[in-house]
Order: C-alpha cells, then sequence, then structure tokens
C-alpha cells in the first residue's frame, strides 16, 4: 500500500473513532502534541495509559470481589480511571468510569460489579482500536509518510 | 541569553543583557515562557500528558508523582518553582493538603486539577486558597495562561509591600509599570521584559523576592525575637531594614517583609511612650502596695519614670515598681501605652519573662500559674512554635500545673491565627489559657468582649482562681474590664486572679462589681495573649485600683460599658486601702504574681503586635486597639475615683 493510500485509511479510521465516540478531542489534543521533537509521543502515552489501566483494572477487580466491598476504595480507584481515561480521549471508558461512580456512591455492590465488567469491555474496546491506529501510523512513519493532522470541529 | 527550554523554541532572545536572564524568571523576550512549573500527579497517563503540553507551552517542567516528594522539592529549592500544578486526589496525600503547605510555607501559587467538576471540591479549592481549578481531561489552552497567577500574586504582593510601607520608590515604580504591562493580554517582549528588568535589579535586595514570595511573613514569636535580637544589636535609630534583614538571615524575609514590621514596631514604642503621658488616672494609691515590693530596678515593661513624670505614678509607686524590676522598660510603656496590652507583648517577650522571679507561695503561685498559663497558652497559641515560650512561662507551667484555665476561651476566640498549631500549651504540656486574647483585630469587641469576659472569666474561676476573696469577689462583680494601663498596680493577690483579672479583675477588695481588665478585652480582641501575665498584672491592677486600671480604657470602656461603672463608684484610695488590706500579709507574693502577669501580658502584647502583623491588620494603630479603636481612646478607669 502506498503512503497516500495509508494515510487515507488512516483518516477513516480515526473518523470512525470519533463518530463511534470511542475517542474525543482529547485524543486530538495528543495528537498535535506531537513533533518532530518528540514523534513518539502519542504511542508513549497510549502505552503508559494500557500499562496504567491494567493495574487499575487489576485492582477494581480484586476490591469489587471482597467479602466486605470498600467503596470508597474503589471509587478512589474508579476517579483515577476517569481521569486517565478522560486524559487520553477513551471517551466511552471515561463515561462507564463516570456511571461506575454513581453506583458507588449508591453502594450498590451488583450494580458496581456489573459496571466493573462494562468498564472493562470499554477498555478492550478501545484498547483494540487505538492499537489498529497506532499500526497504522507506525506503517505510514515506516513508509516515509508523515500522520496527517486532523481538526476537530 | 537563556532560550526556552522547550526544544522546539528556537524564539531569538535579544535582551541578553539583562540581569533577567538569570533563569530564574521569565525570559524576557520569551515571556511567559520559562515559567517553572511542578506538576504534581500520581497518575502516570495524566503526569506525562501534562508534562507534555506544559513543555509545548514552553514552561519549564518538572513532574513529580507523590506529594511529599513535591514538598521536599519545593523546600530544597526555595525559589525553584514559580508555580504548582497538584492534583485533588493522591493517595499518600490530599491536594488540598498540599495547597495548604505550599501556601504557608512557600506562598507560590497552585492550581488544582481533578477529573471530578463536582462543585463541592471546586469550592474546596477556593477555600484553600487555590489559584485556579482545572478540570480533567486538562486542555493545553488552559494551560497555556497560567502564568498569570504567577504575575497577579507578585503584582499583589507588591501592593502588599507597598501598602506596609516597606516599597520604596523603585518598588513603587516597578508596581505601576507592572501593572501597567499586565494590563494588555500580550505579555510578551517589552512590558514583560521591563517587568522582568525591574524585578532583577532588585534582586539584590530582594533575593528571596524576586520569584513569589510570600506577602505575608508570619512574625512569629521566634522571628520577632530575633527580629528584637538584631534591632537592639543595631540600636533602634541605626536599624534599618536592609541590616536587620540580613542580619537575621532567615530565608524567605524580604527587605520588604523586615521594613514593614519595622515600622510597626517603632510606632508600637511610640505609641508606649506616647500613651503614658495621657495617663491622667494612673493612680498613685494603686502603686503603694508595690513600694515595699519593688526594690529600685525598672518594671519591665513600665515606664516607671514616664508615668512618674507623668503624673501617673506616684513616687513611692514608682520606686516600688522600680524595686519589682520584673518589667522591662517597654513593657511599661506598653502598659501605660494606652492601655495598650499588645504593644507590651512584642517587646522582647522573652526578656521579661526571664526576669520574673518565680518565688511565689504555692498556692498563689499555682493561681498565678494558671493565669500565666493562661497567658502563655494563648502565646502558644499565637505562635506556632510553642517550644519557644518564654522560659519563665515555662516556669510556671511547669511550677503548678493546673488546669487549662482559660483554653476552652481563648482556643474558641483565637480564631485568627493562622497556623495550624494553635494549641495553648505550656511546655509541659499545659496548655496555659494565656488571656484569653481574641484575635479579632478590628472587631467591635464590645459584645465580644463581653462574652469573652465571661467566659474568662468562668474560665478563671474554674481553673482555680486565685486564692484570694478579693478576687473572687471583685471578680464576681466586676464585670467591667479595666485596661490596667500601668499594670504596675499589679498586686501580687491580685496576680491570683490574673486570669481572672484579665477577664475580670475586679477584685472583690475594691468592691468594684464591674472591674474587668480591659486589657483583657483588649487582647482578646487580638486573640494574643502573649503578655499574659502582664495582661494579668494590668487586670489586677485595674480592678483593685482604681488608678491602677486606667486602662487607657476609653475605649474599653464604651466598648465594654461595665467598666465604667467600677471606676464610678470606688475613689482610688478606697480601693486601695481595701486592697491594701486584703492583700498585705500576702505581700510578697502578690508581688512575684504580679510580675508574672506583667510577663504574661508581655507575651499576649507581643502576640498581638506580631499577631496583628501576620494578619496585616493594618498600621499598628490596630494592634492594640479595643474594638479597632486606638489606644488613645481608651477610657481610663479611674474616672470617679
Amino acid at each position: 500500500m502506498e503512503v497516500g493510500q495509508m494515510q487515507r485509511q488512516w483518516m477513516g479510521y480515526m473518523k470512525s473513532l470519533f463518530m463511534e465516540g470511542f475517542l474525543d478531542g482529547q485524543f486530538l489534543q495528543l495528537q498535535q502534541l506531537q513533533d518532530e521533537n518528540n514523534p513518539e509521543f502519542v504511542v508513549e502515552v497510549v502505552s503508559l495509559f494500557f500499562e496504567d489501566s491494567e493495574r487499575i483494572l487489576k485492582d477494581l477487580s480484586f476490591a469489587v470481589d471482597q467479602q466486605s466491598v470498600d467503596f470508597k476504595k474503589i471509587d478512589a480507584h474508579v476517579h483515577q480511571f476517569k481521569g486517565s481515561s478522560a486524559s487520553i480521549g477513551a471517551q466511552r471508558v471515561k463515561n462507564a468510569c463516570i456511571a461506575f461512580r454513581n453506583f458507588c456512591e449508591e453502594q450498590n455492590i451488583d450494580a458496581c460489579r456489573s459496571c466493573l465488567q462494562q468498564v472493562k469491555q470499554e477498555y478492550i474496546h478501545v484498547k483494540n482500536k487505538l492499537e489498529t491506529l497506532l499500526r497504522l501510523e507506525q506503517q505510514i512513519v515506516a513508509a516515509g509518510g508523515s500522520i496527517p493532522m486532523m481538526e476537530w470541529n | 541569553m537563556k532560550l526556552s527550554h522547550n526544544n522546539k523554541v528556537s524564539m531569538p532572545t535579544s535582551t541578553s543583557t539583562s540581569p533577567l536572564n538569570s533563569g530564574d524568571n521569565f525570559i524576557s523576550d520569551q515571556f511567559p515562557a520559562g515559567l517553572r512549573v511542578l506538576v504534581v500527579d500520581d497518575d502516570p497517563t495524566c503526569l506525562m500528558i501534562l508534562e507534555r503540553m506544559l513543555r509545548f507551552c514552553l514552561y519549564e517542567v518538572t513532574k513529580c508523582k507523590r506529594a511529599e516528594v513535591a514538598l521536599s522539592l519545593l523546600r530544597e529549592n526555595k525559589n525553584g518553582f514559580d508555580i504548582v500544578l497538584s492534583d485533588v486526589h493522591m493517595p499518600d496525600m490530599d491536594g488540598f493538603k498540599l495547597l495548604e503547605h505550599i501556601g504557608l510555607e512557600m506562598d507560590l501559587p497552585v492550581i488544582m486539577m481533578s477529573a471530578d467538576d463536582g462543585k463541592n471540591v471546586v469550592m474546596k479549592g477556593v477555600t484553600h486558597g487555590a489559584c485556579d481549578y482545572l478540570i480533567k481531561p486538562v486542555r493545553i489552552e488552559a494551560l497555556k495562561n497560567i502564568w498569570q497567577h504567577v504575575v497577579r500574586k507578585r503584582t499583589n504582593k507588591w501592593k502588599d509591600v507597598k501598602q506596609s510601607g516597606g516599597l520604596d520608590e523603585r518598588d513603587r515604580e516597578k508596581k505601576v509599570s507592572s501593572d501597567a504591562d499586565y494590563s494588555s493580554s500580550a505579555n510578551e517582549g517589552k512590558s514583560s521584559s521591563k517587568k522582568r528588568r525591574d524585578e532583577e535589579d532588585e534582586t539584590d535586595e530582594r533575593d528571596d523576592s524576586s520569584t513569589s514570595k510570600k506577602p505575608r511573613v508570619v512574625w512569629s514569636i521566634e522571628l520577632h525575637q530575633q527580629f528584637m535580637a538584631v534591632v537592639n544589636q543595631l540600636g533602634l535609630d541605626k536599624a534599618v531594614p536592609k541590616k536587620i534583614m540580613e542580619m537575621m538571615n532567615v530565608p524567605g524575609l524580604t527587605r520588604e517583609n523586615v521594613a514593614s514590621h519595622l515600622q510597626k514596631y517603632r510606632l508600637y514604642l511610640r505609641r508606649l511612650s506616647g500613651v503614658s503621658q495621657q495617663q491622667s488616672n494612673l493612680n498613685n494609691p494603686f502603686m503603694n502596695p508595690q513600694e515595699s515590693i519593688f526594690g529600685a530596678t525598672p518594671i519591665n515593661g513600665i515606664d516607671l519614670q514616664t508615668l512618674s513624670t507623668s503624673g501617673h505614678l506616684s513616687p513611692q509607686n514608682l520606686a516600688k515598681l522600680q524595686a519589682a524590676g520584673l518589667f522591662s522598660s517597654e513593657n511599661s510603656k506598653l502598659r501605660f501605652g494606652e492601655g495598650q496590652l499588645q504593644h507590651m507583648s512584642s517587646i522582647k517577650p522573652t526578656n521579661f519573662l526571664h526576669g520574673i522571679p518565680i518565688n511565689m507561695e504555692p498556692k498563689q503561685f499555682a493561681n498565678f500559674h494558671q493565669s500565666a498559663q493562661s497567658f502563655s497558652s494563648t502565646n502558644t497559641r499565637v505562635n506556632a512554635s510553642s517550644p519557644k515560650r518564654s522560659p519563665w512561662l515555662m516556669q510556671m507551667a511547669q511550677s503548678q500545673p493546673r488546669g487549662h484555665m482559660l483554653n476552652e476561651n481563648i482556643n474558641s476566640h483565637t480564631t485568627r491565627f493562622p497556623s495550624s498549631s494553635m494549641q495553648p500549651t505550656g511546655p509541659n504540656g499545659i496548655s496555659v489559657n494565656s488571656f484569653p486574647l481574641r484575635c479579632t483585630p478590628g472587631s467591635s469587641s464590645s459584645s465580644s468582649k463581653g462574652a469573652f469576659h465571661a467566659e474568662a472569666t468562668s474560665g478563671i474561676k474554674e481553673s482555680g482562681g486565685f486564692s484570694y476573696d478579693i478576687f473572687n469577689e471583685l471578680h464576681q462583680k466586676s464585670n467591667n474590664w479595666c485596661l490596667a494601663n500601668t499594670g504596675l498596680s499589679y498586686d501580687a493577690s491580685q496576680h491570683a486572679n490574673p486570669l481572672q483579672g484579665s477577664i475580670d479583675v475586679s477584685p472583690p477588695i475594691l468592691g468594684n462589681g464591674g472591674f474587668h481588665s480591659i486589657q483583657q478585652t483588649r487582647q482578646n480582641r487580638d486573640g494574643m495573649s502573649q503578655g499574659s501575665l502582664q495582661n494579668v498584672g494590668q487586670h489586677l491592677n485595674t480592678p483593685f485600683f482604681d488608678n491602677s486600671l486606667r486602662v487607657k480604657s476609653e475605649r474599653i470602656l464604651d466598648t465594654n460599658s461595665e467598666i465604667n461603672p467600677f471606676s464610678d463608684q470606688f475613689s482610688q484610695e478606697d480601693l486601695m486601702s481595701a486592697f491594701l488590706n486584703q492583700v498585705g500579709s500576702s505581700f510578697p507574693l502578690t508581688l512575684n504574681i504580679y510580675v508574672s502577669l506583667v510577663f504574661l501580658y508581655r507575651q499576649i502584647n507581643l502576640f498581638i503586635f506580631l499577631f496583628s502583623q501576620h494578619e496585616g491588620i493594618g498600621p499598628l494603630e490596630n494592634e492594640f486597639d479595643f474594638d479597632g479603636y486606638s489606644l488613645d481612646n481608651i477610657p481610663v478607669y479611674n474616672r470617679s475615683c
């Protein structure tokens, strides 16, 4: 595939991600922060996000499975996850976290458990999408092209 | 010329010659580039993104995962940062706590961030003093403008310094130019470089202030003592802010801080000496009992000579007071000076504390101790650094660990203390409630005073008040607070009631019901009770002697209507004799008590003095103003006598 084609593919993919709500404007900000001096910025941040998320989700699963559930702790975890996903631009994950927090407040353990599942699902979704996107970017750069700048209207 | 730290930046820097480019502050032409930001966030993703964004804005970024690390970084490099960005929810320390620490220790602008956009949290940020609150995800546009908080803080700081009289022409000009410069949104180029240049020009004098330093220095007891030591060393006439600052060698203390403090101190002294002239009602009678007690040594804090010459003190009283040798002249000045109790405290609290002979009989001492404790507690309260309590107070506290008499009172009243460690505790852990000083500068304290009075009264009583019946009776009767301008007339027995006296120094002896130490009221006003002793002494004096209670309490009387009655009822002679009769036998003890009280009073005054400064209570006048009245207005208690 030649560069132009790859770039168009990339752009189409990006658009769909936005349309489907997987990503929001924040991701574009990250894109803009990347430049010739920081060519790997987005990759680095996303990788960091993945790492961090795995850790949080593990902690969350552990906390939710406890005999006596510590809602405060769960809420703290979810809050952090909400923050990092929002910073990355993972919109659906963020929204799932918001719902999760509401149930934490209500101390509804069943709802919390199902929310956790939902958050996990959304995370896995966006992870796959982002990996695909970044792979495309890699290919474009490897082929000598540059990643197009997208504007969020 | 230093370029911005961002690797993308390649702006030319033409103003390379100015001292601006010290790297400490902004780069002149590229302002706000180079702004030194410390970002604290436990979320690694957010932290990385923020760092990148800040670098994108050409700021110099240091990132930190933990609040503790951030604090130590800030402490190590006092001038190393211009602004701090902190997350609210962090595992090791609450973001607001960090905010408080930074505000207290470094006074840097702090911006809080959180994914939490609830009103409560944002409000918390506001109340804790955050400059701004950003909702995550933080956009780069929001970060581009954070420099405004740095500029604003510095501008306000100049304003503060200016108002406190510490600014010199240069500062003023600089401020003016800065204000003008920053009125426009474009802060690059000339205006910023001009400001930077001006600031940098001052670096030799304000090496600490070139970066955002605290606009207000907390003049703690220790700091003030240091200040006093240096001033005395230099000599009051020769003491100039710059020298004082250099000799004090306190990090973070600017010349302006010292200058404003020095000015206040000078005003305070002036007032003390001036006030004594106004004491028209200082009675001799109240001095009489002291005569035999006091030797020729000058009484601490009491300008005996002044008093004497001004007709306030009879020669015998003067001698007595002098014999006491307990009060520093400063204190006396304070005392007489319109009952500027507070002023007294500001004068070398440690000095008079040391001088107080602690040789009271156990019982009385205990009483006195309590009162002293009350004073010292106030002191401690005001002064965050308790360990430095005057040694005297320490002794007092240790000798008779009594209950915390006025703790409750004081605690309830000392609301203005900024420091968090306002615990009136003596060295031995006894929370001494110093005079129920109220840290309510300028507050119309008639009501508050009255209230406080009541509290203090009860507190004192409960704490095992004085054994003297006189006091008790007086205490009960007197509801007025009489500022013991002189404090000299503090009889030992009366000391027993210092606490009471301070609160309600209307010793039964005098038979006046409403004898209240105006001092107390005043002190309460300030919430400082450093010289609780003094206060007490004053208080005691007043109740017993119409004359002695002269607290220039015109105002106090105004505010506390009860004060007046007493003076009207009894003539000085009556009171004096009554008092003397009662306390005659316990004279030596009373003297001790008196001395102790005087010391306490001084402490309180010092606190008030310091505190007022800390609180930024305007000019000195306010420090000892009862209800915001100038000392001159304090009505003299001894009216009818």
